[in-house]
């Protein structure tokens, strides 16, 4: 019984960790521009799909990772600055519609270069599970939560401690107040595109031996880091991180006690249910309108 | 006061005329085939663009209502032997009550919260639609009876070509009303400024609920016709893409603009068609447009369009 | 018949003769924090039907405050609102507006995606027929009831002076004239009481004086007016009482030559501490 709940746990946190970090990357993109960035899928895609085609072809697999998190940050900056930038003023549904554009348009992109097929990547150190307390574990799931356990704490440092990531904060909290003392917001919008891009690559890396890599596999694991953001609260960093893992852990737990059919609408249960309550999410800001 | 009157009147009558006037161009099944689900979707637009252009309030989630809609004739139809008529009101009926029980709680909400819930509500839609396979076929699909009403069935492309022109010519014509009324009024204020409603005694909470409701019956009963007239519903229909090509429509052709919606659902219902050409590509290409659109034109099209002409009336 | 002393037939009962009327508002212990900062502290006062009361006080004061508690966009922390004799404490603005209240605001609220005369004609959403069906198949009874309420927003429009921006669309309109059409709006709904924020801020003199005028007339015609103004040109010269506030509290209140006297209030506005 217990193991069975461990098991159920285990499998949750792991995927919850990539929600994570496509929950995180929701929200440094919101906190810097107000743009809710639905391409976020393509770039775990990129990343997955990078790195199982390059070591495929022999490139070794910390370069392969390298070269995928690189070319996710340059699409990044591209999407933030020939589509988002120049779209500022334009209204949320329109913003929302060039992000789905560009997602469209990397899924395209992708289908020409990689193909529709699914791509193999091996786990990172062999298959042989790990045996605690009586569930196992794949060791590529440690290599999941732990990836992504560093990034989250080098982004929370980043954010709280380096010039450029307080620069990056100050400018969701007040933009105008930022380019006012000098920073210049563009350049913090680019970042904060590139700075998801990466960890939603890396976290695409990882996740890749588990899931496989193809090409639409960013549009579920977008979704959900999309869920995991707002559950947390739009442009909350801890509380993206936080949604994502309770998104994860209960879709395994539903997946395990109820239905695997409907593994895939518990996060969307979960989220209508939340803002019923809590309409700025579990840790959101709860704004009086000025007027 | 003539301005708004005039408009409507001249649209509408060039609406109908194209509507009358089209089918001797399409000279084969495929065009009218093209054309109908070009109505289909200007139909659900139109709709769709009554909450999200005039009230301002965004749906991802409108392609489940759509789904319900087809389904609800599917099933009922198919499996328990009902009237296509039966099954069409019932659907819409169903949909009408869904839609108000989830847009109390869920149009308090704002801007990305409730783009998030109303996905939430269609994926969810979708996903039960995929799986309950015993009623919906699962993810193949269902096969859906030709419409009868009367003993009569509707039968072939031109037949239906012209239920669908009706059926749009009479969405339009009650959208436009709609909107040049006291309650299109108060969905425009919401819109504009809620509080400002609120202290001149607009109940927006209540104007919110309306016409969400409104539109989602739009989608459905358009997703009834639908099903019987292509005779195969699948689940893809109701998901995440099809809302987001709704919306898509509807922001390209441009917002507040029932006639902007009529032709963005045109256009880019054609397009997909027209890009076939482009094979490979065919997605890159329409991503591309889609940026490419909004990011020149965040007005979309027929606004843009109209800026272009000397100042005048603004359909 | 001039439309701003035009009523429907039950709220027609204004008195001509001034002082001292029956209150129509009273607030009563009044009280809001936002996060552990009272913006209004225990405040009471009363509003006498076909008054213009002012509120003044310097910045920060708590008087937007205060008209967002009196008109329902914000619930009251503690204490208790009153309109025409019932409570009306924590009541949403629609609800408030129905009871015969309507207001303008600071930072202005205009409904910019619509023309200058449908802004008024929301205005009179409350005498309109506003249910869906009769909209969706146009009604004769609702077209022709619009097409008056049409013709009376217009002439609304000219009485505040916006005769020539009757075809306009809002989001053309200069600030000025934006503000003259809040009003416009706020006085299609009949309200008996009318609360203006800072109805002159950012106009020029010629201008104020305008507003000025446009605002005795309102009054004239027996609507209570409540005005929160900095011009204290335009205060003193047409309030007939004044409740002056500093730090969500009243500090004085009176005719506007008591409160100008008043030593507290100098020194409020001085900066001094009181």
């Amino acid at each position: 019984m217990l193991a069975e709940l461990l098991q159920y746990l285990l499998s949750g946190l792991t995927i919850g960790a990539i929600y994570a970090l496509a929950g995180l990357g929701f929200s440094i993109i919101y906190n810097a521009s107000h743009v809710i960035n639905f391409a976020q899928g393509e770039f775990i895609m990129i990343g997955g799909m990078a790195s199982a085609t390059l070591t495929a072809s022999g490139v070794p697999l910390p370069l392969a990772i390298l070269i995928g998190c690189g070319g996710a940050m340059l699409v990044g900056v591209a999407v933030a600055k020939f589509a988002v930038e120049r779209a500022r003023k334009a209204s949320t549904v329109t913003l929302i519609i060039i992000t789905i554009g560009a997602s469209i348009f990397l899924r395209g992109v992708a289908e020409l270069v990689w193909g529709k097929d699914f791509k193999r990547l091996d786990a990172f150190s062999g298959e042989t599970p790990i045996q605690l307390f009586g569930a196992s574990l794949q060791p590529q799931s440690l290599w999941v939560m732990g990836c992504a356990g560093v990034l989250i704490v080098a982004i929370g440092l980043f954010f709280n401690k380096t010039l450029t990531g307080k620069a990056m904060l100050a400018t969701s909290h007040n933009r105008l107040a930022a380019q006012l003392v000098g920073i210049d917001v563009k350049r913090v919008v680019l970042a904060s595109f590139a700075l998801s891009a990466a960890l939603g690559a890396v976290g695409g890396a990882v996740v890749a031996p588990i899931t496989f890599s193809y090409t639409e596999m960013g549009i579920m694991l977008g979704l959900k880091g999309f869920t995991a953001a707002v559950l947390g609260g739009l442009g909350h960093g801890p509380g993206a991180v936080a949604g994502g893992l309770i998104v994860g852990v209960a879709e395994a737990l539903g997946a395990g006690y109820l239905s695997s059919a409907y593994k895939d609408a518990v996060a969307f249960v979960i989220i209508l249910a939340v803002l019923l309550f809590m309409p700025n999410g579990l840790f959101g800001k709860r704004g009086t309108e000025r007027v | 006061m003539n301005r708004i009157l005039h408009g409507r009147l001249t649209g509408l009558a060039v609406l109908g005329a194209i509507i009358a006037v089209l089918p001797v161009f399409l000279t084969n099944n495929f065009h009218l085939d093209v054309a109908i689900l070009a109505g289909f979707n200007a139909v659900v637009c139109v709709g769709l663009n009554l909450l999200i252009g005039y009230a301002g309030q965004i749906s991802l989630g409108h392609a489940g209502f759509f789904g319900i809609g087809a389904y609800a004739s599917g099933v009922l139809v198919g499996v328990y032997g009902w009237p296509p008529v039966a099954a069409l009101l019932a659907g819409a009926a169903f949909v009408g009550v869904l839609a108000f029980v989830v847009a109390k709680p869920i149009l308090r909400l704002k801007g990305h919260y409730l783009a998030m819930a109303t996905l939430g509500i269609g994926i969810i839609v979708s996903i039960v639609l995929r799986t309950e396979s015993g009623l919906t076929g699962g993810p193949d699909g269902m096969m859906v009876e030709p419409f009868k009403i009367f003993g009569v069935e509707l039968y072939g492309e031109k037949a239906w070509y012209w239920v669908v022109g009706v059926l749009l010519f009479g969405v339009v014509w009650l959208s436009l009303n709609l909107i040049d009324s006291p309650m299109g009024r108060a969905l425009r204020a919401v819109h504009g400024s809620e509080v400002a409603a609120e202290v001149v005694g607009v109940d927006t909470a209540r104007f919110k609920v309306m016409v969400f409701v409104l539109s989602a019956v739009f989608a459905s009963v358009a997703g009834s016709l639908f099903a019987h007239y292509a005779g195969l519903i699948t689940p893809a229909k109701a998901d995440f893409f099809k809302s987001i090509e709704l919306v898509t429509m509807v922001v390209f052709g441009g917002m507040a603009s029932t006639f902007g919606a009529v032709v963005g659902a045109v256009v880019l219902t054609l397009l997909p068609q027209a890009l076939t050409v482009f094979q490979d590509y065919q997605q890159i290409v329409l991503g591309a447009i889609l940026m490419a659109t909004m990011v020149f034109m965040p007005k979309g099209l027929l606004p843009t369009l109209a800026g272009l002409l000397p100042s005048r009336r603004r359909a | 018949m001039n439309m701003l002393t035009s009523h429907e037939p039950s709220s027609d009962a204004a008195p001509t003769a001034r002082r001292p009327g029956p209150p129509l508002l009273r607030v009563e212990h009044l009280s809001r924090e936002f996060g552990g900062v009272l913006a209004i502290g225990d405040l009471s006062f009363t509003v006498a039907a076909g008054d213009i009361h002012s509120i003044i006080g310097p910045n920060g004061a708590g008087k937007t405050t205060l008209f967002n508690l009196v008109t329902g966009v914000y619930k009251p922390s503690g204490g208790r609102v009153l309109f025409d004799g019932a409570d009306v404490s924590g009541q949403a603005p629609y609800r408030l507006a129905a009871r015969g209240m309507s207001r303008t605001f600071q930072n202005l609220q205009i409904f910019f995606n619509m023309t200058a005369l449908e802004n008024v004609m929301v205005g009179r959403h409350l005498h309109l027929d506003t249910r869906l069906l009769p909209a969706l198949f146009r009604f004769p009874s609702l077209v022709r009831r619009d097409s008056e309420a049409r013709d009376r927003a217009a002439q609304l429009m000219t009485e505040v002076g916006l005769s020539r921006y009757i075809g306009a669309d809002a989001d053309s309109m200069p600030y000025g004239a934006l503000k003259r059409l809040e009003i416009a709006r706020a006085l299609a709904s009949q309200p008996k009481l009318l609360l203006l924020d800072e109805p002159a801020a950012g106009l020029n003199a010629t201008e104020s004086r305008e507003i000025d005028e446009v605002i005795k007339t309102v009054a004239a015609s027996g609507v209570t007016v409540i005005l929160v103004e900095h011009d204290m040109k335009m205060v003193m010269g047409i309030s007939d009482h004044i409740t002056a506030l500093n730090h969500g509290r009243k500090l004085a209140e009176g005719t506007p030559a008591e409160v100008a006297a008043n030593p507290d209030v100098i020194a409020a506005y001085l900066g001094a501490a009181p």
